[in-house]
């Protein structure tokens, strides 16, 4: 094992299920034999805020905190959470979005407008490394549009071809309530899919 | 075995494999895991307290029979419990006693940013300042046995970037808990603070400081690092892993205990090193005690920011200067809508505050999340200050205002926020006349920490079934005479109820009622429709029901006309997945555009 450490930063609303997500790489990434790190901030973001996670993991990680500009993955759950934190990716970072709105309060009120094309906005930069998944639609299509965070998730394991399958899934059953067992395997297995081809 | 924990659930587990016996505290980000995990252990007897102070004291009692005993609390809780910490500083303690208290730098979820390394000077006892899950676990045992050898409570520092950060902790066994427990007479001299005893207390604080100042220098997570010997940085904590994240190839001296310092250590680190800076989050504390040990540091704070959090890239770009590169900013983040927290979709407090509103009232909001209705549109919060303060500031403004502000001033407050600290400040209206009208607005729980039990529940937290308080007999004994309850989910009752109360002359206090929090499990508010829609055709595009702040409504623009040939320029819009039917919005709009949708 090398001495780099990989940064993944994981943005959303809250109540997306972001911090799941980070808690399945968690479990992944520690059972691949990583040293890990997770922040993230609780409290008031659990209010419909945007709420952050940055997770990192490596032979052996200090801070916590990605340094800014220096996230090699943008996990976004919504869009433009995604573009909020564009600058915190580094020129050569994968970009993973989730094709969905949540509008904030100043557009509710007409106040601001949601930006448009927000996927074209972050191809300016990394073309060829941005991916947006349909999460919400394809977990709807399996019958519920929680699992969207783990299609995302699914789609998101392509990047790293050393880690088994096996050992998402075990993260999976680990990790949340037996009944949705079956329903997550599936969303990870249809997000895993997307990316493939 | 090694698992993934947060610091928080690290300090809980460090407590249970330390043998601790008896924990309290109040919740309060980023502390409130602690407990919450705490109660998951069948062997220790766990509460959440009505406020700090009170838990402290739990804990303290606990210690005086010789249990171990862990009381947890935010920076601000501090401030609550420090009446009791200052003097248990004096008594010390028989069984361990550890107080954790967690920090918030940048405020995420506080009213202020306290920088609580000043409580270890202040009251003269050691504090330790873990950096990961793993340190959080293990300070928290050895904080047991430094409280236990030197007879003094240890303070225990968190902050978000400690308590909320996971990572990678070796789990071990619990330690027997000491069997022989019991109050003994004899202990007079050490526990009764009067003041023949206080000054004998007193001389016993300085031989344990110099004591402890002795420790320092020998505790194994005070360490020396050397590479480059050009530039040395002393630091603890979240500073310490930020900085040796951005500057791996610097020498370093780690502390882990920052109260008292390592005096030796020290010495030697400025003999070893050509330059030392020192980076620390908020306050110059290491700084000015360094600087006044007499030495130079290279840099400290006249380059580290004395406010806000520290990340790397603030470390990097403050240590770096002119040289650090800026990186690329491919959008200006402050361009982008904001997204910042709001009353959930059917909250029982947006009812209330659009009430407030109607009622031109300057409202004395409290802590909790009837803080958020500060925000536009409803921004119908006008000040806050501290836990309870809304009964006192606005029975305080009236005061001074007399009968000019009869009508024009009220104090909002929570189920737990009032059982915190708000019932002295009824009292007070009360016994000296005033006439503020408190409200509480009673959601069941402690809400914006995430739902914890408090004595108005009815549940321990261990879900056990407890005494609930009646907030209406509770403010009858306390001499309020004119106590009204209210549905928050009708506007015009709710408005017309609190016009009445505030214009009286006299105390009254105006208590919400079913109108449990919208995240709550065990209590839910049955609505009379499963959610309401925007008639398309009838919606005239006034945005009335834009003012309420829902997070279901939203404002479509498009030109047209409704179907009476009215002509706008866009219309309102229900979020049907996000409506929980609450009806507010039908009561707001004019043009009974908004109907009851069918499932």
């Amino acid at each position: 094992m090398d001495d780099k450490v990989t940064n993944i930063l994981l943005s959303g609303v809250g109540g997306q299920g972001a911090i799941l997500a980070s808690n399945i790489l968690a479990h992944v990434f520690v059972e691949a034999g990583y040293d890990v790190k997770k922040s993230e901030v609780h409290g008031m973001a659990q209010r419909g805020g945007d709420v952050t996670t940055h997770f990192r993991y490596g032979k052996k990680v200090y801070s916590p905190l990605i340094k800014y500009g220096d996230a090699h993955f943008l996990l976004a759950f919504e869009l433009l959470e995604a573009y909020r934190y564009i600058n915190y990716c580094r020129n050569d970072a994968r970009i993973v979005i989730n094709d969905q709105k949540i509008l904030p309060p100043a557009v509710n009120l007409g106040q601001m407008k949601y930006p448009e094309n927000i996927p074209g906005a972050f191809r300016k930069y990394f073309d060829g490394h941005v991916y947006v998944i349909k999460g919400q639609e394809m977990a709807l299509k399996l019958g519920n549009a929680q699992a969207a965070n783990v299609v995302l998730v699914g789609a998101f394991s392509n990047f790293f071809p050393e880690i088994k399958d096996a050992l998402w899934k075990r993260a999976l059953t680990d990790l949340l309530p037996k009944k949705i067992h079956e329903l997550n395997v599936k969303a990870f297995d249809e997000g895993k899919k997307v990316l493939k081809g | 075995m090694k698992n993934v924990l947060q610091g928080n659930e690290a300090i809980a587990r460090g407590a249970w494999e330390a043998g601790v016996t008896v924990a309290a505290a109040y919740p309060g980000t980023p502390s409130s895991e602690i407990l919450a995990e705490i109660a998951t252990y069948p062997e220790i007897y766990s509460e959440w307290s009505p406020n700090e102070k009170v838990a402290l004291e739990v804990v303290a009692g606990a210690g005086y029979t010789g249990a171990r005993a862990m009381a947890c609390m935010k920076h601000v809780g501090m401030n609550v419990a420090s009446d009791p910490f200052m003097t248990l500083s004096y008594t010390g303690v028989k069984g361990g006693v550890v107080v954790v208290v967690a920090d918030d730098p940048y405020a995420h979820s506080s009213q202020n940013e306290q920088d609580s390394r000043n409580w270890a000077r202040f009251a003269k006892v050691p504090m330790l300042e873990p950096g990961d899950a793993q340190e959080c676990k293990d300070f928290t045992k050895i904080a047991f046995e430094i409280s236990e050898k030197f007879d003094t409570p240890v303070l225990l520092k968190g902050t978000t970037r400690i308590s909320h950060a996971d990572s990678l902790v070796e789990e071990g066994p619990r330690k027997v808990p000491r069997t022989t427990l019991g109050l003994d007479p004899k202990d007079m001299p050490k526990m009764a603070m009067v003041p023949v005893n206080v000054r004998v207390r007193r001389k016993r604080i300085e031989e344990r400081m110099r004591k402890l100042e002795a420790y320092a220098d020998e505790f194994v997570y005070n360490k020396i690092e050397l590479n480059d010997p050009k530039i040395g940085v002393i630091a603890a904590g979240a500073a310490y892993m930020f900085t040796k994240e951005v500057f791996p190839h610097y020498s370093y001296l780690k502390l882990g205990m920052i109260w008292p310092l390592p005096k030796k250590m020290i010495a030697e680190f400025f003999k070893k090193v050509k330059k030392v800076i020192i980076v620390e989050e908020m306050d110059p504390f290491l700084e000015t005690e360094i600087k006044a040990m007499g030495y130079k540091i290279f840099h400290g704070k006249d380059v580290i920011p004395p406010m806000y959090e520290l990340t790397p890239e603030i470390v990097e770009r403050s240590l770096k200067g002119k040289t650090y590169k800026e990186p690329k900013v491919r959008v200006n983040p402050d361009d982008l809508p904001k997204r910042p927290p709001n009353l959930c979709a059917g909250c029982s407090h947006r009812g209330l505050f659009y009430a407030l509103k109607k009622t031109g009232a300057f409202v004395f909001g409290d802590i909790g999340c009837y803080a958020l209705p500060y925000a536009p549109p409803l921004q119908a919060v006008h000040a806050n200050l501290c836990m309870g303060a809304s009964v006192s500031l606005a029975y305080g403004a009236g005061k001074a205002l007399g009968k000019e502000g009869l009508g024009k001033v009220c104090g909002v407050i929570g189920d737990s926020t009032f059982l915190h600290a708000g019932i002295p400040a009824v009292a007070d209206t009360v016994y000296n006349k005033g006439y503020a009208t408190t409200i509480i607005c009673d959601n069941r729980t402690t809400g914006m920490t995430g739902l914890q039990e408090h004595p108005g529940t009815g549940f321990t937290i261990k879900g056990e079934p407890a005494h609930m308080i009646d907030y209406g007999e509770l403010v009858r004994v306390l001499g309020v005479k004119h106590v009204r309850k209210v549905d928050p989910y009708r506007i015009k009752e709710t408005t017309e109820v609190l016009k009445e109360e505030m214009a009286r002359d006299e105390a009254s206090v105006v208590i919400t009622a079913n109108g449990p929090c919208m995240l709550h499990r065990r209590e839910k508010r049955k609505f009379e429709h499963p959610f309401y829609a925007i008639d398309g055709e009838g919606c005239r595009g006034c945005k009335a029901c834009l003012e309420l702040g829902c997070p279901a409504i939203s404002w479509i623009e498009e030109s047209g006309t409704t179907k009476d040939g009215k002509k706008r320029k866009g219309r309102s819009m229900i979020n049907r997945l996000q409506c929980p039917g609450c009806g507010l919005c039908s009561q707001v709009c004019k043009f009974e555009a908004i109907v009851p949708g069918k499932a």
